[in-house]
């Protein structure tokens, strides 16, 4: 509210108006302080601990061995392994969850009032934790109190089949983790289908009915081709995630059986931080960083995120 | 136009409602079932009595105490959210700095560091600084990784502010800290409200950083307890369950009062 006898200082202030009430770069201090310290350094400190022989004791410092930590890359069977295992629950969360969340977003994105309470229950699992989600997946596939003990008992399956040890075989064992990353993860790649498909100018799909498309034609000369950039987005997201989160592994099976597990972050933490090789470890972090970054990098340039700043204030 | 009912869409929906139904079936049943009755009748069977028994155990066994580490843990990284991050956002939309370009840069890089593969440097950071196995020392690490997303989710919202109001403002002789206040804050409820419900999300459900933070059981947070117990109650699913269902019950609360913005904040969830 202008006050009546303020038309002096105001006049004054007009000329200046541009910069009347900017704030300075001090407000951001403090978040950038925190986001430096524990979000950036940490990408420095795994690299030089990388060239370090450091056990995690604090009394004893981390001793500089140059390249010898990144030599062992190139000669770990271990290493390799997970590798390869990084690579499978990559391939399996992609051909399980892209398929699913896009269909089920599309159909969840239609106008029914019915669809929104089936909507709701979908999204369920994202409101658990992954310990949460994992523990309950524990308790399901055990072998004597869990879903395996129930089958035997319907079907009258031997004692041994090939539900009775779902986490000590490896094929079953990667199984179970490439189905609970689908359980856990997909109804968020649902989530961003729905908003994706809702985005859908409602006159393509009229103009197709027009021209007599049925519903299979429609989905995939319409539906898909404009969904484009979500697909893009979510499958992004959904491989980053996959290959850099390992506390599912770490809580379900520890990567066991025999390693037939471990992928490459878990791998990572249990040589680094379980088996107290700090330095070996921070080689994998290092490479798994990278990698991440990389892959995030294309996923900004290819959805367009960083044209944001063209219409920022303040530039120019 | 696209009313007609479709068979094949309907059937796979359902198939699929089955699939993530089951096992959220086989929590809630547990959790209210005796071990007794769990035992006799398996996981997908029907219940013969409604007890709240294991719920009790669990919180007899040292549960009660995880959640309210984990309530810690959370409020403290909220507020701490809260009290950084709408002043940066409100320099990256307003400021005048030839740093802001950069720092906005600084705020799409950090989008991109996955927070489960820096547990190492984090640990021996936190070592040095003296911060180990204490809540504090979750809270800060926390905080830095919603950092990114969070100011992103807010720059956005505070864009939409009108620049009229904001000439409006500084006619009126106000300066930054009180259009911050007055203007800036009270249109952007939208946007603090998705960060908050984000933030807390995160924190409530992170396993690793607590994992690799902390040992005591003084500072033990609910998913690592979760993990304990499954040890623990390898012979008692309806107490595991109990426990389980208990973690859930705080973001049901806010998925009921707040399901736009825990909507946003799941969407945010994809960055990490």
């Amino acid at each position: 509210m202008p006050r009546p006898d303020s038309a002096g200082p105001d006049t004054k202030k007009r000329g200046g108006l541009q910069h009347a009430g900017r704030p300075g770069l001090i407000w951001s201090v403090p978040a950038l302080l925190f986001f430096a310290l524990f979000a950036i350094a940490p990408l420095g400190v795994a690299l030089y601990l990388s060239f370090t022989d450091y056990q995690g004791i604090p009394v004893v410092p981390p001793e500089w061995v140059g390249l010898e930590n990144w030599a062992r890359l190139f000669d770990d069977a271990a290493l390799h392994r997970a590798i390869g295992v990084t690579v499978i629950l990559i391939v399996l969360a992609v051909v399980t969850q892209v398929p699913i969340s896009l269909l089920i977003g599309v159909w969840a994105a239609g106008p029914q009032r019915g669809r929104a309470i089936v909507v709701t229950l979908y999204f369920i699992p994202l409101l658990m934790s992954s310990a949460a989600i994992t523990v309950l997946f524990a308790s399901l596939v055990d072998p004597n109190f869990g879903i395996p003990a129930t089958m035997r008992e319907v079907f009258n399956l031997p004692a041994d089949n090939i539900f009775s040890n779902l986490l000590g075989n490896p094929t079953t064992a990667i199984g179970v983790i490439a189905f609970i990353y689908l359980w856990g993860s997909s109804p968020l790649h649902t989530l961003i289908y729905q908003g994706g498909a809702r985005q859908i100018p409602e006159i393509l799909y009229q103009a197709a009915a027009l021209d007599g498309a049925g519903r299979v034609r429609t989905f995939f000369s319409i539906t898909i081709p404009q969904l484009k950039n979500t697909i893009v987005t979510s499958t992004i997201i959904m491989v980053v995630g996959t290959f850099t989160s390992f506390d599912i592994i770490l809580l379900l099976t520890r990567g066991g059986p025999s390693g037939a597990t471990s992928n490459l972050p878990y791998f990572m933490y249990d040589k680094g931080i379980a088996s107290l090789d700090f330095g070996y470890g921070s080689v994998v972090a290092v490479v798994l960083i990278v990698l991440a970054m990389l892959v995030s990098i294309l996923m900004v340039k290819a959805t367009g995120y960083d044209k944001l700043e063209g219409s920022q204030e303040g530039i120019g | 136009m696209r009313q007609r009912a479709n068979w094949p869409a309907a059937i796979f929906a359902g198939l699929w409602l089955a699939i993530i139904m089951i096992p959220v079936y086989v929590m809630v049943r547990a959790g209210f079932s005796s071990r007794e009755d769990y035992g006799n009748s398996g996981p997908i069977g029907m219940p013969n009595a409604f007890t709240l028994e294991n719920f009790r155990y669990t919180m007899d066994s040292g549960f009660g105490k995880y959640l309210l580490n984990s309530g810690i843990l959370t409020v403290g990284t909220v507020i701490l959210v809260l009290l950084m991050v709408p002043p940066l956002a409100y320099v990256i939309v307003r400021g005048r700095s030839r740093w802001i370009p950069t720092v906005f840069k600084a705020m799409l890089f950090g989008l991109a560091i996955p927070a489960q593969v820096v547990v190492i440097p984090l640990y021996f950071i936190i070592v040095k600084v003296g911060l180990y196995d204490s809540l504090l020392g979750v809270i800060f690490p926390s905080v830095a990784f919603v950092i990114p997303l969070t100011t992103l989710i807010l720059t956005s919202t505070m864009r939409e502010i009108n620049n009229e109001l904001y000439e409006a403002m500084a006619l009126d002789g106000a300066g930054s800290v009180r259009t911050f206040l007055t203007l800036v804050l009270p249109l952007s409820k939208g946007g603090i409200a998705t960060i908050v419900v984000f933030s807390a999300l995160q924190t409530w459900n992170n396993y690793l950083l607590p994992l690799t933070l902390t040992r005591s059981e003084d500072v033990r947070v609910a998913t690592l307890g979760l993990g304990i117990f499954k040890q623990q109650f390898a012979l008692n699913v309806p107490g595991l369950m109990s426990a389980v269902m208990l973690t859930i019950v705080p973001i049901l609360l806010i998925y009921i009062f707040a399901r736009r913005s825990l909507e946003r904040g799941l969407m945010g969830v994809g960055g990490k």
